[in-house]
This record gives structure tokens, C-alpha cells and sequence, in this order.
């Protein structure tokens, strides 16, 4: 581990926990806590809390906003509503994704959640695009701090959170609330596959509110438990979601990466021209599920096979601990993406079976 | 930290127990925790010949694949196969119920080269 790694406010709290840490995206961060199989299994069946501070938040004021965010996101921005949340990319002019991020209408400003990884480089791309326009970047990233809190059981308990209506509030709304004279931001989003939230608090007082969710050592809180990094990475394979570094990546685009869904390719926009061409001409390689035969699992860069001619790589893959089964993510070209169709991926020397499914491999029940 | 003192141990995080005319082979609970929760046990097949250095196998955890190495040369007579269904006993029980291999060596000689569990306690310290 680095000298230089940004530990979170919740740092000591997460070692008194007893996790086990690492550093990802320059962050010292839990990758578990009683283990990662556990720890999804309880996401998918109770509710988990994880730390997700590290991801970058920026605030974005001026009158210019809505134009600039418009300008470099795929997603249609133009009228954006008070109070909604839109999952969307910000790619270079070639197409190449630059990221994906939330971009939240507040009232008199705009919110932005980039992975912690790209934090830097989506503020350059930001400032870079800004001069000229009535636009402020600030990246509040260090001053504050960031829990998601997810499972089925998150409804029944948000009313310990905040004093208010939070299960009529839908997917992709916020609201922010006043909690002990502190401004909370309450999102309904997350990235497990499960309901939940995501809580965006001033940096320091996540630590007395955490003791809200978490209750004490001597007095845990009987239902919502930590999880770790490694839990978040194996509940969104299953759900599908992709990660930036796996499925997204400068390397290829939006539409590439089966996220066709939040670009509005009528506007004009950062990387438009180059994703039409690819829609006019027909995608050469998509994003696909894969399940494979056995225990073992396919990680990113193993090769994909289709008879003896490659066919593709994997993006990310893991032993289901929902469905019990070896699934997978991968760039297939399109030839080999039907759905059914037997591939095989190369594991330790070996060709192991597999088959394209549908995504996401699990949903929620309604 | 568990490590039992009965037994050898490698750099590489496999133990060796010597019991009558054989070798058990597994990897420490260090190790196991270390790859968090294990999900596939590439076992090597009864009968197999192995060098000393040879890798014996692969363990296959959420977060990483790693090899298994033998220090020590010889034929493999049994392998664990409840691990085929059951991977997990390595992180439950690593240095008994979680034992991968046994093999009848050639010599044991490799095996005095070998970390005992206080050095291997030393080892892992100063290497985490």
C-alpha cells in the first residue's frame, strides 16, 4: 500500500470492524468484512451498508450547466427535472467512454458520482470544456462522504435514516434533508441489483451517522450489516451493471458496451458521430453474458472461443453465489452473440464451456 | 495467527505433514484467508508423478487464482475430493479438514529446507 492512498472518513471505523483492507482507485478501502460470499448473500436477502466515499462528487454551478453536461454526456440532459438522477457516459470525441457517472439535478446546481478512479480526469474533461461558459467546478469529493445502503430490507428501515416518506420517493429521485443541522442528500439508487439508497453527508459527520445504521460494537444494529468492495464487485456482475476498467473503457464506446440505453444519439454531443457511423454500420463486437460449465471462474482478459477462432474476451466474471453458477461478462464479436450460443473460454490452459445468456443473470423480485 | 507446529511450511504458503510413509499437502490458513472465500480446487490426479517445485494444483478464490506448489517429489496417491463439492473447507479448516494431496515422496530431504511454524510465523509478518 502507498503512503499517498486517501483514506475515507471512515477509515478507523471500518479496521475497528475488522476489515480487511485494500487500496483501489487510490483509496485504502474495505474489500470485506465477515467475507465476500457472505456478505452478498446478506445484500441479496437483508440489507448491507458499504462505504463508497471514494467515488467522485462534484458540484457544478452557473447558468451554463445543463448546455456543458449536455454537450459531453450521451444522455439526454436538455430539461433535466428537479430532483431526478440520470445514469449516463461522457466519452472522447472517437466514442472511447470516459467514464460513467450520475449527473443529479439539484435546484440552483448540478451533482456529479464519477468512479473514484477517474475523479481527476473527468474534472480536467469538465474544466477543459468549461472556459467561456457561466460554469464552477468544485470537487467535494474530499469533504464529504458516501454510503450505499442496499437489500430488500432497506425500505423497512429507512425511517431510522431520515424522519420522512422515503419509500414513495422512486428510482433515481433524491431529496435532500436536514439531519442534525447537517445536509443530507438521499438517492435511490445503487449498485447491487437490490432497492436502496446511496446517502451523500458532510465527510465527518458520516461518523455519527453511521453509528445510526450500524449501531455500536456492544449494540449492532440487529438487521443492517457492513460489506466490503469485493461483495459490491460480485452482487453487480449478477446484476449485470458494468464497471468502468472492465466493460467500459476508453478502448471501445457506449453503445459497444450494450449501454445503448442512455445515449440519445439524436442530440449533439461529445462522441455522437462515431457511435452513429458504428449504429448506421452495425456494432462489430457487443457486450454479452456468458454462464460457464463447472466452478471455475473466467476473468477479465481470459480469451472467448468460438469453435477454434477467437471470438472475444471476458470483462468480468465470478462464481455466482446467488445461482450457484460460473458467470461472466464479455466483448464477443457480434457473429458469436446470439443468444444460446456455445462458446468456450480459456482457463488455465483448459477450454471450459460456455453459453451466452441474457443479461442482467439475476433480477430482484417485484 | 493459526499455525500448527507439527508441520513444515514454504514461502509459498503450502504446509507438509509427514505421517508414516507420507506427505499431506495444503495451503496455510494464512493463505486461505488470504484469497478470501475459495470456489474451485484444481486437484491433480491420483497415480500422477510430480517433481519437487512441480505445481500440484490450483486454487481459485472471488478475488484471485493461485498455484499450488510441491516442494517435495514423489507419487500422488490420494487427493481431497471433497473439496470438488465443498472448496470452502479450505477456509474453514485449512491445516485438517482442508488438506489437498497426499503423496508417497521419492526422499524427504526437501522438506528440512523447509520453514518451521515459528519461522513461518516470522515469515508471514515481515511479508504482510
Amino acid at each position: 500500500m502507498t503512503d499517498t492512498a486517501l483514506k475515507t472518513p471512515l477509515y478507523e471505523t471500518h479496521l475497528a470492524a475488522g476489515a480487511r483492507m485494500v487500496e483501489f482507485a487510490g483509496w485504502l478501502m474495505p474489500v470485506q468484512f465477515a467475507g465476500i460470499r457472505e456478505e452478498h448473500v446478506y445484500t441479496r436477502t437483508a440489507c448491507s451498508v458499504f462505504d463508497v466515499s471514494h467515488m467522485g462528487r462534484l458540484k457544478l454551478t452557473g447558468d451554463d450547466c445543463e448546455s456543458l453536461l449536455n454537450y459531453l454526456c450521451t444522455r439526454n440532459l436538455a430539461g433535466a427535472e428537479t430532483g431526478r438522477s440520470y445514469y449516463s457516459h461522457m466519452c472522447r470525441e472517437d466514442g472511447g467512454i470516459l467514464d460513467d457517472l450520475i449527473v443529479s439535478r439539484f435546484e440552483s446546481y448540478w451533482g456529479i458520482v464519477c468512479n473514484g478512479v477517474n475523479r481527476e480526469k473527468i474534472f480536467a474533461w469538465l474544466s477543459k470544456h468549461s472556459p467561456g461558459t457561466d460554469v464552477t467546478i468544485e470537487d467535494q469529493t474530499l469533504s464529504t462522504a458516501m454510503v450505499a445502503i442496499q437489500g430488500p430490507k432497506t425500505m423497512e428501515l429507512a425511517s431510522e435514516i431520515v424522519d420522512a416518506d422515503l419509500c414513495s420517493m422512486k428510482r433515481y429521485r433524491f431529496r435532500v434533508f436536514e439531519l442534525m443541522g447537517m445536509p443530507v442528500s438521499v438517492y435511490r439508487s445503487g449498485y447491487t441489483g437490490e432497492d436502496g439508497f446511496e446517502v451523500v453527508v458532510p465527510g465527518g459527520f458520516v461518523k455519527l451517522l453511521l453509528p445510526k445504521l450500524l449501531g455500536t460494537k456492544d449494540r449492532p444494529h440487529p438487521v443492517i450489516k457492513p460489506a466490503g468492495l469485493g461483495a459490491r464487485d460480485t452482487l453487480r456482475i449478477e446484476a449485470g451493471m458494468p464497471l468502468y476498467g472492465h466493460e467500459l473503457t476508453e478502448q471501445w464506446d457506449s453503445l459497444t458496451a450494450g449501454q445503448g440505453w442512455c445515449v440519445d444519439l439524436t442530440k449533439d454531443f461529445v462522441g455522437a458521430e462515431p457511435m452513429r457511423k458504428l449504429r448506421e454500420q452495425g456494432l462489430p463486437r457487443r457486450l454479452v453474458g456468458l454462464q460457464l460449465e463447472g466452478r471455475r471462474i473466467a476473468r477479465q482478459h481470459y480469451k472467448v472461443y468460438s469453435g477454434d477462432q477467437e471470438a472475444g474476451e471476458v470483462t468480468s466474471g465470478t462464481l455466482s453465489p446467488t445461482l450457484s453458477k460460473s458467470i461472466a461478462m464479455a466483448l464477443i464479436a457480434s457473429e458469436h452473440t446470439g443468444e444460446g450460443t456455445c462458446l468456450t473460454v480459456e482457463i488455465g490452459g483448459k477450454r471450459v464451456a460456455a453459453k451466452v445468456v441474457k443479461l442482467p443473470f439475476y433480477k430482484r423480485p417485484k | 495467527m493459526k499455525v500448527p507446529t507439527d508441520r513444515k511450511y514454504s514461502e509459498t504458503h503450502e504446509w507438509y505433514l509427514i505421517d508414516d510413509d507420507n506427505v499431506t499437502v495444503g495451503i496455510t490458513q494464512y493463505a486461505a484467508d488470504e484469497l478470501t472465500d475459495i470456489t474451485y480446487v484444481e486437484l491433480p490426479e491420483v497415480g500422477t508423478t510430480v517433481a519437487a517445485g512441480d505445481q500440484l494444483g490450483e486454487v481459485e478464490s472471488v478475488k484471485a487464482t493461485s498455484e499450488i506448489f510441491t516442494a517435495v517429489g514423489g507419487e500422488v496417491i490420494e487427493v481431497n475430493t471433497a473439496l470438488v463439492d465443498h472448496p470452502e473447507l479450505i477456509n474453514d479448516d485449512a491445516f485438517e479438514e482442508g488438506w489437498i494431496v497426499k503423496i508417497r515422496p521419492n526422499s524427504t530431504e526437501p522438506l528440512t529446507a523447509l520453514l518451521d511454524a515459528k519461522e513461518y510465523r516470522l515469515y508471514v509478518r515481515n511479508a504482510g
